[in-house]
């Protein structure tokens, strides 16, 4: 190997990171990047950040938290610009023709500025840092969409049809500035806290490691849109699991009999031969404030994944229960509505509006009760938190005991379960209960526990 | 086979491919480091093409495995010319078996299929492996041993290894998730939506007839459905065709009737179709 001993040295501090963050890169992938550095040079970063990924990272998933742990360990620049930022007025000028003209090499340069003008805080040398959020409110860029968009139109550049769409290409020109401010400011406060910590806790896990239950808005409408790739994924696992089991069983029964023409010896194992019905599913959601992240998104996976099934039924609770099967059936074209048309439409609340488990098990019980058979799988989903109410086990011994089986999939961490008012264990003693806080959880569940 | 990165971009260009940073990147490497280059991405971004592409550039002999369910060994590997070894056993009636036995398990009677076509012979050859996710999990298992050290045993040959290892490409399209012992050994390449100005060269090359403003048009609206959440995004095979209708019906620039007349050519799915004529204030006329 023939490069220069500083970077073998932050590849494998970038390595370390990545690893941190949970992707699994071996030492050969890390002897393949430093061929590639090898190969590539370091002249260009660019060429460089594609040459790491390809070598580094095994799958798309990787991609988002490579980007920013790669800005921190092959930085743009080192310490602070060249010149000073003029003032406000000047760079808000000067960004707004970066933003008219879509100069991405110049939007970098003056995020750079930008942080270096305004986004410092405190003077002490242990507390001071760098701010994006500080940086942004100060420039606010996103009050320069009217100028930027009169300005294109102005040169001609806004004619014809595709005038209309202008708006919306600004507006994601400047989150590409707010995301390129955000990095800076994470290089400039890394320069200063070390790079490590900073990269293992200012960059954002990839989105299949993300909580449901701290999950922001953002990310949840992120989770959304793998909602069809993780379905075709499963529907594929589902068909391959179910080609297997159809191989089946020896039937003993009828090998014996079988064997009756070859003078008792069974030459031919006979397989038990399955019916081929398709399961039915039966979802039990909560979807009151604190677990509705976690519930609309199983409910769409689930919904996605409906051809599986001879009949797939979705409840919603939040104290009283109601089904919402045909609002999901329409809701897939519309997935951000989705709780919102739950909670307008459907009958879940009674007198008060927080959860109440024990109400609406027993309520489906009672009035939903032929929705289980001999051939139902039940999934609940739910933290299990009943607000001091009766948790109505009862209820669910008679669910459990109608239904071919029953699952409660918990968004809670498991040593969670059963502090203050959290019922899970007692629920836990009548069904399985999985902890299911991620995507990646939730998708190895699905795949294990959904009938085939 | 190529100097640097600038030179595959180049070279790709003049087949008529054209490659993004990344995309060449990544060849790039996969040529110096010599391993296999895993692409994945959306349907319709061209991986297929980059294959076909770099065997031109190459000059090289494209092997192409297609997978698909139920694919085994003898598709992917070699498989013995059953019936040419009866004929041969029924012509030479009064051999010796040792004779016969030795004759019938040669080269002759041997069907290479493409994995084993790709390592033997000594001319340049691109293997493209197509639509490896769509394959059994057995064959990945039979495709490690011959990415990672090219090399096929055949028991009654002996081992096969290639003497000029061959430029491999897997594409998938992430149906299933491929195992992680196969994503190790390859190089893995991300194949997204281009870049706007990107995705205008490309619809210029491809359609030489459009013109520029009307080409820019194109690649705008393109790029205002991929940031809507739509069922299945518009991919650059969709634009190419839509620029290609464009020129059919004679349109010179885009107006309201024009799009909405054209837009299944586009979109793939009534929904979509539905709400892009509703984000694009279609109806109002």
């Amino acid at each position: 190997m023939t490069t220069p001993a500083g970077v073998a040295e932050r590849l494998t501090s970038l390595v370390g990171a990545l690893r941190a963050h949970g992707i699994r890169i071996g030492t050969g992938e890390t002897v393949d990047a430093a061929r590639a550095v090898e190969a590539l040079g370091l002249a260009d970063r660019e060429l460089l950040r594609e040459g790491l990924a390809a070598t580094l990272l095994h799958g798309p998933g990787g991609r988002q938290v490579f980007d920013p742990v790669f800005d921190l360990y092959f930085p743009r620049g080192v310490g602070r610009p060249e010149e000073r930022a003029a003032g406000r007025d000047d760079l808000r000028d000067r960004l707004a023709a970066a933003l008219a003209a879509d100069d991405q090499v110049l939007l970098g340069r003056l995020a750079v500025e930008a942080v270096d003008g305004f986004g410092g805080y405190g003077s002490a040398p242990e507390s001071d840092g760098w701010s994006s959020y500080q940086t942004l409110e100060r420039l606010r860029p996103q009050t320069l969409l009217a100028r930027v968009r009169d300005d294109v139109r102005g040169r001609g550049g806004g004619e014809g049809f595709a005038d209309r769409l202008l708006e919306d290409e600004i507006r994601r020109r400047i989150e590409t500035f707010r995301a390129l401010v955000a990095a800076e400011a994470r290089r400039r406060v890394a320069e200063r806290r070390g790079r490590d910590e900073i990269a293992r806790r200012a960059v954002a896990p990839t989105v299949d490691q993300v909580e449901f239950l701290f999950a922001g808005k953002a990310r949840l409408a992120e989770l959304r849109r793998t909602v069809q790739p993780l379905a075709r994924k499963l529907a594929t696992r589902l068909a391959a699991r179910r080609r297997r089991a159809s191989r089946g069983a020896i039937d003993l029964r009828r090998t014996l009999r079988g064997s009756l023409s070859t003078g008792g010896v069974p030459m031919k194992p006979v397989l038990r031969r399955r019916r081929p019905v398709r399961p039915e599913l039966v979802l039990l959601c909560d979807v009151s404030g604190s677990v509705s992240g976690f519930s609309d998104f199983t409910m769409l996976l689930v919904q996605a994944l409906h051809d599986q099934f001879s009949k797939v039924r979705v409840f919603a609770f939040v104290n009283r229960i109601d089904e919402v099967t045909g609002l999901l059936r329409h809701g897939t074209a519309d997935p951000e509505g989705l709780s919102a048309r739950i909670q307008a439409e459907a009958t879940l609340t009674g007198w008060h509006g927080s959860s109440d488990y024990g109400m609406a098990l027993g309520e489906f019980a009672e009035r939903h009760g032929d929705a289980v058979g001999p051939r139902t799988t039940v999934f609940v989903l739910g933290d299990a938190r009943t607000n001091m109410s009766d948790p109505n086990l009862p209820a669910v011994r008679q669910i459990a005991e109608r239904a071919r089986r029953v699952y409660w999939l918990n968004p809670e961490q498991r040593s969670r379960w059963g502090t203050g008012d959290s019922a899970a264990p007692a629920y836990a003693e009548l069904v399985e209960m999985h902890e299911c806080r991620t995507v990646r959880q939730l998708s190895v569940l699905v795949g294990r526990l959904l009938p085939v | 086979m190529f100097t640097s990165v600038d030179d595959v971009s180049a070279r790709l260009a003049e087949t008529g491919y054209l490659a993004s940073p990344a995309v060449a990147t990544t060849v790039f490497l996969a040529d110096r480091l010599g391993k296999p280059l895993l692409v994945e991405g959306p349907a319709g971004v061209g991986k297929t093409e980059l294959a076909k592409a770099v065997a031109e550039v190459a000059g090289a002999r494209l092997v192409r495995l297609q997978c698909y369910e139920g694919v085994d060994e003898s598709r992917a590997l070699y498989e013995w010319n059953h019936a040419k070894q009866l004929l041969r056993i029924s012509a030479g009636r009064d051999e010796t078996w040792d004779e016969t036995r030795t004759d019938i398990f040669s080269e002759e009677f041997l069907l290479t299929r493409p994995l084993l076509t790709a390592i033997r012979g000594d001319e340049p050859k691109v293997l493209l492996i197509d639509e490896t996710d769509k394959a059994d999990v057995e064959v990945e298992g039979l495709l490690l041993e011959v990415l990672s050290d090219f090399q096929v045993t055949v028991p009654e040959l002996g081992t096969i290894t290639a003497t000029r290892r061959p430029f491999v490409v897997l594409t998938s399209n992430a149906s299933r998730e491929l195992s992680e012992a196969l994503r190790r050994r390859c190089l893995f390449l991300h194949i997204g939506f281009p870049e706007e100005e990107l995705e205008r060269r490309i619809v210029r090359l491809k359609v030489p007839g459009l013109d520029e403003a009307l080409a820019r048009s194109v690649v705008r609206v393109v790029g205002a459905l991929r940031a809507m959440d739509l069922r299945k995004v518009p991919s650059v095979a969709e634009t190419i065709d839509w620029a290609r209708t464009l020129l059919a019906l004679g349109a010179d620039t885009l107006d309201e009737t024009v799009v909405r007349a054209t837009l299944g050519v586009l979109l793939k799915h009534q929904d979509d179709v539905l709400k892009a004529t509703a984000k694009l204030d279609l109806d109002a006329l």
